[in-house]
């Protein structure tokens, strides 16, 4: 068994950078996720194990700074929160055109703008529809607990690297804020040039006399490769909805209700699965841990069996789309949310679900 | 009458009085006729070629007229979003310290949409080449006013003239980084007579020779023409930019051993 | 054994503190725990919230609105949070500085003087270690030993020297509770 703390999320995730062996880290001051940073400064990781850790003067400048890290084949990422992730969205559409793998921490609060700094999920369809300019995704994973914020690290970097492609990591708030106990994996050695040269022979690291140059672009200025690109990320996405959906069923066996919900709402909605049973209602919990690729069939799968939906989401309903779109409309699927930092009780999800679904 | 001629091979290694550098790929350029980019890009590969450092190099291309460089310059090359090569060649030199890296930017990327990216880049001193095209203009999306376009110079988007009153003065970028104290050495040259082309390339192979005593920042701008975007042929381009763009964005170093040069030692003496 | 706590006062208390080391003590126990604080411009000056629950089982929801004890140091907190407080449930409360005493009557009360036999001491830097002694008293849920490793990992190595007192003063506020009302 690996090493045990009790750790805030936010500094989980930047201890597994540093065990995972990260080569770069990139990013610029926003609550509520600097203690990334702050941490990684504090741990020194260029003495531990060789990583850069640069405070960048935007998270314009912060998610360009992975771009080019990542366009020669370093494992590199940022961390931000809801308002520094929209000004990243340039830099990840780049990075999804160019094919470039990175992991991307968004610890989410409430919107829209300027917003609050508290809590929120409110990020859901940015995170998993694109964001940015063009067609695209990135994968995207939901950590519900500080042990998965550090797991997450470690799965985002291998998927990034599978598939080249940016990462996300959707959190919240109060997952970054909060302390939890983490086992945490062993160090990882970084890999060396040398490797990272054979691992990914389509890097920009520098053109040994005998190969032909490599480029670095999302640039194609004829529409037919243009077009070429997007059917070859559209194949690429294809086959992460087949190989990587990642979900979680909780109390499902026997249910005749269903909480459909992700990250700390998924949480939120376990104890009120207890809270439920224990007044005799039969419900149970699908927890998506990949947003994109959502986890339809299986969704579908156990929304067909049921009586009814709850979705629960810290937003005004947008995971809800994608339950809707898997289970179809045989099924009663409402929604039920707080928003701009307020974290809904569990209680109250007990009574939306008595008076939306049951009552309903 | 072919026959009375007899064929003779002179193409042989003691006849070659030039030959095109293998850094430049075998293609045409897309620049327009008289433009200043593809002499730059021959300086900076023979530069490359020269100190063979080729190999260990990384380039990162803007956007702008030179966005397609990474089509014609045979080395490893990373392609920015407009305004960030400064931001992607600091991860790449950070991650990659025994690399050379550069950055080639138009006025556009580096002075206006870039202007905090190089700003910091710059202060941080990080430890690679700038090389900024400055011809007052947007070349790429039609002739727009761009951050170093003069006062009363017509551009698509200023057609009547610049107005400084509405629109602002001329940025001179180069002289404001030459301040920072991460920068350690600013030079403008320009590459529309062979003197100057052999000055510049003088000029970029110090910038690269400096990389590799991490001393910071090396900032080398070649003020250039824009045939197509003022609305000129190439030679009254060239005469335009003696007359015009050189007395506001005069030649010279600028910056030299991390210390600011004598205002009257930067005129041209040539 | 599931015991969920809100421990709330004003910033500079040590409530933060008071919880990490509880729930880092947990951890050495090999309990499951969550530590889910108030965050953002509220810490500074202002009140401090700290929501600890440590259980036998995996904990599912943080952050919750009914607590089995809450421990409260300042009128803004017995304003806030007597209401959470499960019937049944355990109320500790420093008297320094309220105006409106408890009014539940459905909930088990006592009182700990410890800002005062603090200052008394000249142990104003353990303040919160005496009021986390008297939960401990009344809530057994730490065993001493585990205690002691959850300082160790909760404190940086340089005050490492400062644990004896920090447990010295868990020892006093063993003995300053007061009952106020006790539920038969």
């Amino acid at each position: 068994m690996g090493e045990l703390r009790l750790m805030k999320g936010n500094e989980a995730i930047a201890e597994a950078a540093i065990r995972a062996g990260c080569d770069g880290y990139f990013g610029y001051p926003i609550t509520p996720q600097s203690e990334v940073m702050e941490y990684l400064m504090a741990e020194k990781p260029f003495e531990r194990t060789g990583m850069v850790v640069l405070q960048a003067e935007s998270e314009t400048a912060s998610i360009n700074m992975v771009y080019g890290g990542a366009g020669t084949g370093k494992m590199v990422m940022t961390s931000s929160s809801s308002p520094g992730i929209s000004l990243m969205q340039e830099g990840i559409s780049y990075m999804a055109g160019a094919e470039l793998p990175g992991l991307i921490v968004n610890v989410v609060r409430g919107g829209p703008g300027l917003g609050t700094i508290q809590p929120s999920q409110a990020d859901y369809f940015q995170a998993v529809k694109g964001g940015g300019h063009g067609d695209y995704h990135m994968l995207v994973l939901a950590p519900a607990s500080v042990q998965e914020m550090c797991d997450h690290v470690k799965l985002g970097f291998d998927l990034a690297f599978k598939y080249r492609t940016p990462v996300m990591i959707l959190s919240d708030g109060a997952i970054g804020q909060m302390m939890e106990k983490v086992v945490l994996f062993d160090q990882i050695p970084r890999r060396t040039d040398e490797q990272i040269i054979e691992q990914c022979p389509w890097a920009s690291n520098g053109r040994p006399a005998s190969r032909d140059h490599h480029i670095i672009t999302s640039l194609d200025l004829d529409p037919a490769g243009q077009e070429r690109v997007n059917l070859k990320l559209q194949a690429k996405y294809k086959t992460m909805e087949e190989n990587e959906t990642r979900y979680e069923e909780i109390n499902c066996e026997d249910a005749e209700y269903i909480f459909v919900a992700f990250g700390l709402a998924a949480r939120i909605c376990q104890k009120a699965t207890d809270l439920a049973r224990a007044k005799g209602i039969k419900v149970g919990l699908f927890r998506p841990i990949t947003l994109f690729p959502f986890p339809a069939q299986e969704v579908a799968f156990i929304g067909n069996r049921v009586k009814g939906i709850l979705v629960v989401e810290m937003n005004a309903g947008q995971m809800i789309e994608d339950v809707k779109l898997s289970v179809g409309c045989r099924v009663k699927i409402e929604h039920y949310g707080r928003f701009g930092g307020i974290i809904p009780s569990p209680d109250e999800v007990v009574r939306a679900l008595e008076k939306q679904i049951i009552g309903g | 009458m072919e026959e009375q001629f007899e064929k003779i091979e002179i193409r042989k290694p003691e006849n070659i009085v030039y030959k095109k550098t293998d850094l430049l790929v075998d293609r045409p350029l897309s620049y327009c006729p008289g433009c200043g980019h593809g002499t730059v890009h021959r300086m900076l590969m023979e530069v490359l070629e020269e100190m063979n450092i080729y190999e260990k190099t990384i380039g990162v291309s803007p956007v702008g007229c030179s966005v397609l460089a990474y089509d014609f310059l045979n080395i490893d090359m990373i392609g920015a979003a407009h305004g960030r090569a400064p931001a992607v060649a600091t991860a790449v030199k950070r991650l990659w310290p025994d690399h050379f890296v550069f950055t080639y930017q138009g006025d556009g990327d580096l002075a206006a949409i870039g202007t905090a990216e190089t700003i910091h880049a710059c202060n941080r001193g990080e430890n690679f080449t700038i090389i900024f095209i400055n011809n007052g203009i947007y070349g790429m999306t039609g002739g727009q006013m761009a951050p170093t376009t003069l006062p009363g110079m017509r551009s698509s988007t200023s057609p009547y003239g610049r107005d400084v009153p509405t629109m602002g003065h001329p940025l001179k970028i180069t002289e404001l980084v030459a301040q920072l104290p991460g920068v350690h050495f600013v030079t403008r040259q320009a590459v529309h007579t062979p003197g100057n082309v052999r000055k510049t390339k003088k000029a970029l192979r110090k910038a690269f020779e400096l990389q590799k005593e991490n001393k910071g920042v090396a900032f080398v701008e070649v003020v250039s023409n824009c045939n197509s975007g003022w609305k000129m042929t190439p030679v009254q381009a060239n005469k335009w930019m003696e007359e015009h763009m050189f007395p506001f964005y005069p030649l010279g170093d600028i910056k030299v051993d991390g210390k600011l040069v004598e205002k009257k030692e930067m005129v041209d003496k040539e | 054994m599931t015991e969920e706590i809100i421990i709330a006062g004003f910033g500079g208390q040590g409530v933060l503190s008071m919880g990490k080391i509880l729930a880092y003590s947990g951890v050495m126990q090999n309990k499951e725990v969550s530590w889910m604080p108030s965050y953002g411009p509220e810490m500074r000056g202002g009140t401090a919230n700290v929501t600890v629950i440590i259980s036998d089982e995996r904990i599912s929801s943080p952050t919750i609105n009914a607590f089995d004890t809450a421990i409260i140091l300042n009128q803004q907190s017995m304003d806030k949070f007597e209401k959470t407080v499960k019937p049944g449930g355990l109320m500790i409360y420093d008297p320094n500085g309220i105006t409106r005493h408890p009014e539940r009557k459905d909930i088990n009360i006592y009182a700990i003087e410890a800002a005062d036999e603090a200052s008394k001491l000249g142990l104003a830097k353990v303040f919160n270690m005496i009021v986390l002694g008297g939960f401990l008293k009344l809530k057994p849920l730490i065993a001493p030993e585990f205690l002691h490793k959850g300082l160790e990992k909760s404190l940086p190595a340089r005050h490492h020297k400062l644990i004896p007192e920090n447990e010295k003063a868990v020892e006093i506020g063993k003995g300053l509770l007061k009952p106020i009302q006790v539920l038969n």
